[in-house]
């Protein structure tokens, strides 16, 4: 007796299903939208569709005096405004052969790793908010309140906080200030474990991270990744140790390195990151030698005719200007950004090529993007 | 897929904005958009700046790359590329420290492989793709800028090539993928088409967008708010745009 047995015969068509998602989306972190083509429940491919935020930056700033732009980069990485300040600073302090004072340096050193904590603290609470732990969310705003006041008490804003200027700072820091930031790196230091204990070693979290978006070193350079997605990846660059800008030459710290490449690494770099912050914050106030917050600088800023391009670290990856200038104008000839979340959102659909729908979710909350600076 | 460029001006007054060009048609491929400017290098001369009688408002100069003094050591990476393209014309740019290759078109993807694969310092990632447009510059008005470090070696170099409005450069994104968006943005916001480029398509600006903002040609200022004061003005602006169309 013999039966035929048959392949079974699929039920329903099979086709490809392209849905939808964005641009008004909790969990796209603002206006991103992506064209999902989805297999059953598996994403094949997306496209990323981006620009809902543009607002002509580059544009803007080539009519603008070079004073004035430091105010419209606070507009791009709005969550991290200091660091895209220091780094317009600093191009135009290279273009010009400017030399900025030590204590500026280090001012600008403990701002810029404060505002990194406070960038990873909206990333972990949003990031942990979208696979479902609302509490890290609410921890993470928690102790970003104690920094924004800090910001508000040094320069009187609390989130675009033209904190720079070309050549140095704007304000000395007030008296008493550097004792409130130790206080709070004490209160950072004690609130750190309490994250980790909500996600470490939660088993929710780590079937929703662990070898979710794994992409290996070498794939993540050629692809463009920067700043914590690629040190995740096993690749030992940060813009900090390798072309050290501020104090950075003179802190101790590591670099935290992953070794898997998946999200429970980028989730691990990034928390360990915010312990090297507040070491390189301790070292800084420490060491803040006295002296003048201002170099020489012109009155009158006009670079030289030339063109350069700067990095450095920003809490999101490498964001670098690229400045040309005319030597005639007050104003810079090209304004260029490097934006980092940018150029990490462009390896999205390689990352969730093959995952299920939710954990497209994951994974851009992974990439840590801030849509004001992918749009510009 | 923002292919049809006609070469007609987004805005409908000419605003104060540039104070050049009386028609602020950047619109990309669209024909001759810089005509105002382009006598810029008028007889012999073509790409003198400051020529006097120009039209150009205020010609900002060539992109200075001024090359290295003489006490500056070049380094390794800058020799064996020397070394290998003798006949490729290549012209090392210095200044506040950053070393700049300027290579033809045609060459680029030469020495564009090379910088990724020369052993003394390899250039794996490539960091920034961007433009700057010198519209004064008669021919070949577009820089393109290529930011590339190197992982292992810890350095930098610029690469750069020069293309007119026509020319089509060719993609480097089978050599660096993360050239795929900065190159789309170069598109979008310069007009420069990449040969091979797998998917060239605006990014920021709408697909339907026309123009490429940031040409130095394109204004700063859109026609701004028009206020009707009775439902004649209205028609009688509907009829001026009607006849304008049939033309």
């Amino acid at each position: 007796m013999s039966m035929d047995i048959q392949a079974p015969q699929p039920m329903f068509d099979t086709d490809e299903l392209v849905i939808n998602m964005g641009p008004q989306h909790p969990a796209t972190h603002g206006v991103l939208r992506v064209v999902l083509k989805l297999d059953g429940e598996r994403v094949v491919d997306a496209d990323v569709i981006i620009g809902y935020l543009h607002r002509g930056v580059e544009k803007l700033c080539e009519s603008r005096d070079w004073t004035q732009i430091v105010l419209i980069t606070d507009r791009m990485d709005y969550v991290a405004s200091a660091t895209n300040n220091l780094a317009y600073c600093e191009t135009v302090e290279k273009l010009m052969s400017l030399e900025v004072p030590r204590r500026a340096r280090y001012v600008r050193t403990i701002l810029a790793e404060l505002q990194r904590l406070a960038s990873h603290l909206v990333w972990l609470g949003s990031h942990a908010m979208d696979i479902g732990a609302v509490t890290v969310f609410l921890y993470g705003l928690r102790e970003r309140e104690l920094i924004l006041d800090l910001f508000e008490e040094f320069c009187g804003a609390r989130l675009t906080y033209n904190s720079m200027r070309i050549g140095g700072l704007p304000l000395d820091i007030p008296s008493g200030w550097d004792k409130k930031v130790l206080q709070f790196c004490n209160v950072m230091m004690q609130k750190l474990p309490e994250y980790e204990v909500l996600l470490t070693h939660n088993r929710i979290w780590l079937e929703r991270t662990r070898e979710v978006g794994v992409i290996s070193g070498p794939e993540a350079i050629a692809i463009g990744l920067s700043g914590p997605p690629l040190r995740a990846s096993g690749i030992p660059r940060d813009v900090r140790k390798d072309e050290p800008y501020a104090a950075y030459d003179e802190m101790q710290f590591d670099i935290p390195l992953g070794t898997r490449g998946d999200t429970y690494d980028r989730y691990l770099v990034r928390v360990e990151e915010m312990r090297q912050s507040v070491r390189i914050i301790r070292q800084a106030i420490e060491g803040i030698p006295e002296g003048p917050i201002v170099g020489k600088v012109p009155r009158l800023i006009k670079p030289p005719a030339g063109e350069t391009y700067h990095a450095n670290e920003s809490p999101k990856g490498e964001i670098g200007y690229f400045i040309a200038s005319d030597g005639k104008a007050t104003s810079p000839y090209r304004f260029r950004v490097r934006p980092p979340s940018f150029c990490n959102l462009q390896a999205l659909p390689r990352l969730v090529r093959g995952h299920l729908v939710a954990d497209v979710i994951a994974l851009i909350g992974t990439i840590d993007i801030v849509l004001g600076e992918v749009d510009r | 897929m923002a292919d049809e460029n006609k070469p007609e001006t987004p805005p409908a007054t000419p605003p104060a904005a540039p104070p050049g060009p009386p028609k602020p048609a950047a619109a990309g491929d669209g024909g001759k958009p810089v005509a105002a400017k382009a006598p810029a290098g008028e007889g012999g001369k073509p790409a003198v700046p400051k020529a006097p009688a120009a039209k150009a408002p205020a010609a900002p100069p060539l992109p200075p790359d001024p090359p290295p003094p003489a006490g500056v050591e070049q380094p390794a990476f800058i020799q064996s590329l020397l070394a290998a393209f003798p006949d490729a014309a290549l012209q090392i740019g210095f200044w506040v420290g950053d070393w700049t290759v300027i290579v033809g078109v045609d060459r680029l993807l030469d020495v564009a492989r090379f910088l990724r694969d020369v052993p003394v310092a390899p250039f794996d990632f490539c960091s920034d793709v961007t433009a700057t447009d010198w519209p004064a510059r008669a021919e070949r008005r577009f820089d393109i800028v290529y930011c590339l470090y190197s992982t292992t070696e810890r350095q930098r170099v610029r690469m750069k090539t020069r293309v007119g409005e026509q020319e089509a450069v060719p993609s480097v994104t089978a050599i660096w993928p993360a050239a795929n968006w900065l190159e789309r943005e170069v598109y979008d916001m310069f007009g420069v088409r990449f040969a091979g480029h797998p998917d060239l398509r605006r990014i920021l600006m709408p697909d339907d967008w026309q123009g490429h903002p940031e040409c130095k040609d394109y204004p700063l200022e859109g026609p701004g708010e028009l206020i009707l004061e009775s439902p004649q003005e209205w028609l009688r602006l509907r009829q001026a745009v009607e006849e304008s169309e049939i033309e």
